[in-house]
């Protein structure tokens, strides 16, 4: 054993914490300082004393966590020295202003990758492979059966979809987390077919996208329209939350949808009870985890959140030193962010 | 094939009936009638014996994926189903087979059954490797024979019923009985006129199915227009003689005449003409037996004498189809009941032994009639049927006039609260679970049970409990309230030794309410109500 020494970064009751530089990455419980990958609920929690984020996340950061919040920014790449700990954020790919955490001491680099994926997407700057000793993996869908379809191929899907029940007078109705999904969607979609309107924690956070110019149709905020014909044959982007509610009685006659990874599986379709399943996901498949990982050239991986001992147990099996990183999140990553979307929700409201 | 996973996919992805008939007036529109002919084998629920043995497709998927054999097992677990994981773990394809239905199922699926395992090999590769996803899905599902969709034989009547022209009646008429999926046969079906000549000596008549009651019984009306049975625990069937031929069928459209030989023989004392519809059980010493005996007889392919001996069955009989030659289906309950008397009370004996006449319960009144069911539990029976006494006897499962009265399960939606590992089979495994209901705010522990789950939600409940671990306590963990269960019991008492006030006999669990959160599950309360409604003391 030649670590007899603390690791550079090592897990608490509180969240990842670097002791050389006092400082936490997506803490859980308030502490002084805290380094936040991205403006996700479960990454983003409030009552911290300072923030660190990447500068192209402020806003979104900015909406989670309230104006009296002290945040600081850093860019992609560049490098802020925390009492002798060298930290930089490097895109991670996921929405918009995710980030990696890049940790040096002393020559040792460490890589908490959050929240990421490798898949295009026109609403976020691309994942950006870091080299590194350590590197922290995601493992939501660390499973071979998750393997996603080109995402142009989904986008025809989600045309097709809208157009047909357009053609049939109906409105189409898209649960996305408010969040990143929601804008990516916008962002891809035939905006020829029809109008398109959202809930209103989507459009609040559509403002946001557009201010750091991200390319978004035209919509209108449900709750502003007063005729409801309005509705007819038009695209509805709504939160997860909305499904199942009174609030979609004011679309009339509609066809439900839900984007997720999750829906490569037909059982986790049925148990949505949405009549369209789309496989759209902001977390790296079963392939992409393969490469980010391989392309750090890690020796050492920790890997959390979702599929964790299958992940270690596969990577072992092919040559990758791995072993499990248990963060003490509350259930999967995207269903916890339903929730948490559920409670900001109503803030927003 | 195209075409028909298509359909299968847009069968699958909606839960609106008139989408599902929208669908299949679709397909059945475009398909060539030797493929529809196929599509129709499958949709109403017939397939081929398994072709290649699951077993082996794994191994070949596996294989072909290059992943090792533990990953497959987690990606199943996940997933729930054998040939999904396949076709979501075998090398991406676009391509898409274009290969008609017919020759696919006849040339190249039904041939391998008899070839060499090597030849299995190829072809299932090689079929594969032209599929895309929804369709390895559907492939897969033929060939392991666990084809099923998600569509009932009512929709796929009345889609071809709005193709054609004919009334729903005479669809289902026509695809009763067995039948060859043939181009010819699929154009008699949608045969837009009636052939006087069409119904063959063997073919039953489309089952009338009743609805559980779902409403409060005086909105039934009188009860005198009623008759009330005792509903029993058996195979539906309809025993047909016609033309000194005999013919028993069970609900699910088999031929199972060989498997009874004692109904087959009775049946011969019947006038030819005559098609009788009842629910075969087994009974010995003048009861009913449990359903599990019967299902000794339906599971085995030779009858020894010793069997037969063990588990006689006997036909309730309630109803009358067809006598000297006709179909009595329009005439009045009440009407077709009178001769279904005098059929079933000139019987020879040995006859009459098997085909008995099922009992009318009468009653004053519907209170009269509740305190009766009462007695269900020690009869054995699920409770009544009720039928009213005017109507015809109808096709499939019409709201109406045939209502199930079944008697409450006791059955209750609990929270796991505590999981011990077990020990034999399934040691290192969380399957020892302790269930808590609601009782002021709180959680309650009430009952234990370690039975009922499948493999593969033993595997996932265990790693919720390890995940989800709040305290430990030597062998046994707290966990995080979060999943809810519907657990039955054989019976339910009072109890001063438990802190719930209450004891179960024989809690199981039923399934997994994935679909509830905790705050749904029950409460003490309500428990305790059942149980005072058990007793006979409540209202
Ligand atoms: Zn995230
Ligand atoms: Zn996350």
């Amino acid at each position: 054993m030649m670590e007899k020494e603390k690791p550079l970064i090592e897990l608490t009751k509180k969240g990842l914490y670097c002791e050389h530089g006092d400082f936490f990455i997506d803490p859980w419980l308030p502490v002084k300082k805290a380094i936040l990958t991205h403006a996700h609920a479960d990454h983003t929690y409030r009552g911290n004393q300072n923030y660190l984020v990447p500068k192209e996340g402020e806003r979104l950061s900015r909406i989670r966590l309230g104006d009296e919040a002290k945040i600081s920014t850093s860019s992609y790449g560049e490098v802020q020295n925390i009492k002798g700990v060298k930290v930089s954020f490097h895109p991670a790919g996921h929405v918009l202003g995710s980030a990696q955490v890049r940790v040096e001491y002393k020559g040792e680099v460490w890589v908490i990758s959050g929240d990421y994926k490798l898949t295009p997407d026109a609403t976020c700057a691309p994942f950006e492979s870091v080299r590194c000793h350590k590197f922290i993996s995601e493992a939501t869908f660390g499973l071979p059966i998750y393997r996603w379809t080109p995402t142009e191929q989904i986008f025809e899907q989600i045309n097709q979809w809208w157009r047909h029940n357009r053609e049939c007078g109906k409105a189409a109705v898209i649960f996305a987390y408010a969040l990143g999904k929601s804008q990516r969607i916008l962002n891809g979609i035939d905006r020829s077919i029809g109008k398109i309107f959202t809930h209103g924690a989507v459009e609040r956070l559509n403002d946001a996208y557009r201010q750091s110019k991200v390319d978004l149709p035209e919509t209108k905020y449900v709750g502003a329209v007063k005729n409801k014909k309005d509705f007819i044959g038009s695209l509805i982007v709504a939160t997860p939350s909305s499904a199942g509610s009174a609030w979609l009685k004011r679309f009339g006659s509609h066809s439900t949808a839900f984007a997720s990874g999750w829906m490569v599986v037909r059982g986790a379709r049925r148990r949505k009870a949405v009549d369209r399943g789309f496989v759209l996901s902001d977390h790296a498949d079963w392939t992409e985890l393969q490469t980010a990982i391989r392309e750090t050239r890690a020796e050492k991986v920790f890997v959390t959140h979702g599929f964790i001992s299958e992940l270690v147990r596969w990577l072992n099996e092919n040559g990758v030193n791995a072993e499990p990183l248990k963060i003490n999140y509350f259930g999967d990553d995207e269903l916890e962010d339903v929730l948490k979307d559920e409670f900001v929700e109503k803030e927003l409201q | 094939m195209k075409l028909f996973t298509e359909l299968y996919t847009e069968l699958e992805q909606t839960n609106k009936t008139n989408e599902k008939v929208e669908a299949l007036k679709f397909y059945f529109k475009r398909a060539a009638p030797n493929d529809a002919a196929w599509a129709l084998y499958f949709l109403s629920g017939r397939k081929p014996r398994q072709i290649v043995p699951s077993k082996k497709l794994r191994d070949w998927a596996i294989e072909l994926s290059g992943i090792p054999e533990w990953l497959y097992e987690e990606s199943r677990d996940t997933v729930g189903d054998g040939s999904e994981t396949i076709a979501l773990l075998l090398p991406n394809n676009a391509t898409v087979d274009e290969t008609p239905l017919h020759i696919l199922v006849e040339k190249r699926l039904l041939p391998l059954r008899a070839s060499d395992e090597s030849n299995q090999y190829e072809e299932v590769i090689s079929t594969w490797q032209k599929m895309n996803y929804a369709q390895r899905l559907v492939y897969n599902k033929m060939i392991s024979g666990s084809f099923r969709v998600g569509v009932s034989q009512l929709l796929v009547t009345r889609a071809l019923s709005q193709l054609c022209g004919q009334p729903t009646d005479i669809i289902a008429m026509r695809l009763m009985g067995a039948w060859e999926p043939t181009a010819e046969f699929y154009q008699t079906v949608i045969n837009s006129e009636v052939n006087e000549a069409e119904r063959p000596i063997a073919r039953p008549f489309p089952f009338y199915l009743a609805h559980q009651i779902d409403f409060p019984l005086e909105k039934l009306g009188n009860i005198n227009e009623w008759q009330a049975e005792w509903k029993w625990d058996g195979i539906r069937a309809q025993v047909i003689k016609r033309e000194n031929q005999v013919f028993v069928w069970s609900r699910g459209e088999d031929l199972i005449t060989e498997r009874f030989p004692e109904i087959a023989r009775a049946a011969e004392f019947l006038p030819n003409g005559t098609v009788l519809d009842g629910e075969i059980l087994p009974w010995l010493d003048n009861a009913v037996q449990p359903f599990t005996e019967l299902q000794k007889r339906i599971g085995r392919k030779n009858l020894s004498a010793k069997l037969l001996a063990e588990v006689p069955v006997i036909v309730q009989t309630y109803d009358l189809l067809e006598f000297q030659d006709k179909d009595l289906r329009g005439e009045t309950f009440s009407q077709r009941r009178k001769t279904l008397e005098k059929v079933v009370k000139t019987l020879d004996e040995p006859a009459k032994n098997v085909f008995r006449l099922t009992e009318s319960v009468k009653a004053d009144s519907w209170e009269d009639l509740q305190e009766k069911r009462e007695q269900s539990r020690l009869l054995k029976v699920e409770g009544f049927m009720l039928k009213k006494l005017a109507s015809p006897y109808r096709v499939g499962r019409v709201r109406g006039d045939w209502w199930k009265w079944k008697i409450d399960p006791l059955t209750v939606d609990a929270v796991l609260l505590y999981a011990q590992k077990g020990t034999g089979k399934r040691s290192g495994l969380f399957t020892d679970y302790t269930f808590a209901v609601w009782s002021g705010g709180e959680l309650v522990p009430f009952a234990k049970a370690y039975s009922g789950l499948t493999d593969a939600e033993i595997r996932k409940v265990d790693r919720f409990v390890r995940e989800n671990t709040k305290e430990t306590f030597g062998p046994v963990r707290s966990i995080v309230p979060q999943l809810v269960f519907e657990l039955a019991f054989e019976a339910i008492q009072k109890s001063n030794r438990h802190k719930s006030g209450v004891a179960v006999r024989f809690p199981r669990i039923l399934r997994w309410r994935d679909d509830k959160k905790i705050e749904e599950a029950d409460s003490l309360e309500t428990i305790h109500a059942l149980l005072e409604s058990l007793e006979g003391n409540g209202k």
